[in-house]
């Protein structure tokens, strides 16, 4: 169990997070302008996004259909019966002066996320997930008394996704937001990207002595963008509230920021007054009504889940369950793997793919839709150690000459000439010839210094270019020495 | 619900409608006889009686995920106080 040691007792960690998801869809939620992100300043906005007056909001489809297929993704009950409220306050980039959000019917209730830290696989709860537009950018740095606004990203769809306080440590936070992300890419109903702002998060952190029940005061920290960071900014915002415990104090329910450059969370300024967003039901917009059918429909052609995948891979390709959860982590890689994997042994691929192949790709810092190295090509190239037409050795210098012209490993081993050789009149020559001219060591080895041998095996293999089948090299080497 | 000038201020503040000290007086007057007259419907039995939220029944109308508009920067400048390069600007809302 993860604790903080204080002076007089342990303490440990309650964490809640509110995760914002951008809606993969071609259109915004309310408006036909285009959700696509970037875009000229401004050129992606109707009237509708830019609050004039008497512009009616309409519903778009797909967002509802992205919002159901991400709360089957997270086992929760999707409700029939949903509608919009306003939520209202000030700012620049919120051009209607209230954001359209559910706050009493959400669209998506209680569900479940499987998370798997080092202390075991645990449920954790999902208190809601509701459908609310986002806001625009402002742009604070373009004039010393100006705030410049685009609102390419005002009424883009947004699902709110918010956890109970299931949460006790940095690494089951992380991981909750890992596994998020994972489920809305393979789903396909967000593209999980922090760098760029399409998944957003919240963290409420607050801090008990273990043992104590019920909840103390929580503090939110806003908009923390990547895994690294969440697990960072609960670290320092729990030690930051046993501190305070521990001298006496006691904690402010205050909205604070993480600063990443410090390592330090601070409250927001300019936020002293409450928040009073006095909702009320939107009333232009009708409530929106499921159908069991519509629902049916949808989970029927759900794709296979990340941890679907990560059972599959473990009991039907039989790897390991860290492996396992390396290569379900991500979609793109997971359907590399499969394509890589097929017709081939799916241990070695998932060696290939998570050693070579990840370390070429990391150095370079290339997503893996940018490899060099097909997925076909590196099957093939298992393949081949596989059938013995190379040796795992060789197929280190193929792997290399792969991903410098991108072709087919059966090519390289053709044009480079490097088959193996598993001619054992051959390799005996070789082995011949090795043993004649090293007579020391062979003298060595026989009585008694097996560790020579390995030094012998390794001349066997150069003088043979590397091209000797290892396992026979071995073999008529042993021969020769018990003769 | 009886109102005090407090109140007044933070609404107006919430509104960001600037109100002059010497109107403050009126104004609570005029809001509180709002009130005491919506009071009055608290008279009526509403058991049973599911909140209207809108007037028009019926479920929302849904829209195609289709682009259909857009790419209309100069007819919303045209509408902005103050822009620069299709963006709009407005006073300095960080310290």
């Amino acid at each position: 169990m993860y604790t903080i040691k204080g002076k007089t007792t342990d303490w440990e960690l309650v964490i809640g997070l509110e995760v914002h998801c951008e809606i993969l869809s071609n259109a915004k939620v309310f408006s036909g302008a285009s959700a696509v992100f970037g875009g000229e300043q401004n050129t992606h906005v109707s009237f509708i996004d830019a609050g004039f007056p008497g512009m009616l909001p309409k519903v778009n489809e797909k967002c509802i259909e992205q919002c159901v297929k991400t709360g089957l993704g997270l086992n929760a009950r999707i409700n029939k019966y949903s509608r919009f409220d306003r939520k209202n306050y000030f700012y620049a980039d919120l051009p209607q002066g209230y954001q359209i959000s559910q706050l009493y019917h959400p669209i998506v209730g209680e569900g479940f996320i499987e998370v798997t830290t080092s202390e075991g696989t645990r449920k954790i709860g999902v208190e809601r997930l509701h459908l609310e537009q986002d806001a625009g950018k402002s742009i604070h740095d373009m004039s010393p008394t100006k705030t410049f606004i685009d609102l390419n990203r005002a009424g883009v769809g947004l699902m709110e996704i918010v956890s109970k306080p299931d949460m006790h440590s940095p690494e089951e936070a992380g991981e909750y937001l890992r596994q998020l992300r994972a489920i809305v890419r393979a789903l396909g109903t967000c593209d999980g990207n922090m760098d760029e702002g399409s998944m957003r998060c919240d963290v409420n952190v607050s801090v008990r002595p273990v043992g104590e029940t019920g909840f103390r005061t929580r503090t939110e920290t806003k908009n923390v963008n990547s895994v690294r960071f969440v697990m960072h900014a609960i670290e320092v915002e729990a030690n930051r509230q046993v501190e305070i415990y521990e001298n006496g104090g006691t904690i402010k329910q205050e909205t604070r920021l993480y600063d990443s450059d410090n390592g330090e969370t601070r409250p927001m300024r300019g936020k002293e007054n409450a928040n009073d967003y006095r909702y009320f039901p939107d009333p232009d917009l009708l409530p929106v009504v499921l159908t069991d059918e519509y629902i049916e429909n949808i989970r029927k052609n759900l794709p296979e889940l990340p941890e679907a995948k990560k059972a599959r891979y473990i009991s039907e390709l039989g790897l390991t369950p860290y492996d396992a959860s390396v290569l379900t982590a991500d979609r793109e890689i997971a359907a590399y793997f499969e394509t890589a994997a097929k017709g081939q042994d799916a241990k070695k691929v998932a060696n290939w793919v998570m050693g070579d192949l990840f370390a070429y790709l990391n150095k370079e810092c290339l997503p893996i839709a940018k490899s060099p190295v097909s997925a076909e090509n590196l099957g093939a190239l298992v393949g081949l150690i596989g059938n013995n037409t190379i040796s795992g050795k060789i197929a280190k210098d193929v792997f290399q000459f792969m991903i410098e012209t991108g072709k087919d490993p059966a090519t390289i081993v053709e044009e480079k000439g490097l088959k193996q050789n598993t001619d054992t009149g051959a390799i005996e020559k070789i082995v011949d010839e090795v043993m004649a001219a090293n007579p020391e060591q062979v003298a060595e080895i026989k009585a008694g210094k097996d560790k020579l041998k390995g030094w012998l095996v390794g001349q066997i293999m150069k003088a043979s270019h590397g091209k000797a089948n290892p396992a026979l090299a071995n073999q008529i080497l042993n021969k020769k020495l018990g003769g | 619900m009886a109102l005090d000038q407090r109140t007044i201020q933070n609404l107006s503040w919430l509104a960001r409608l600037k109100l002059p000290v010497e109107r403050e007086g009126k104004i609570l007057n005029d809001l509180q006889s709002i009130l005491d007259w919506v009071e009055q419907l608290k008279e009526v039995n509403i058991e049973g009686v599911e909140p209207l939220i809108s007037v028009t029944e019926g479920i929302a109308p849904m829209r195609e995920d289709k682009v259909t508009e857009g790419d209309q920067q100069a007819d919303l400048m045209a509408n902005a106080p103050e822009s620069v390069q299709g963006f709009y600007v407005v006073p300095k809302v960080v310290e």
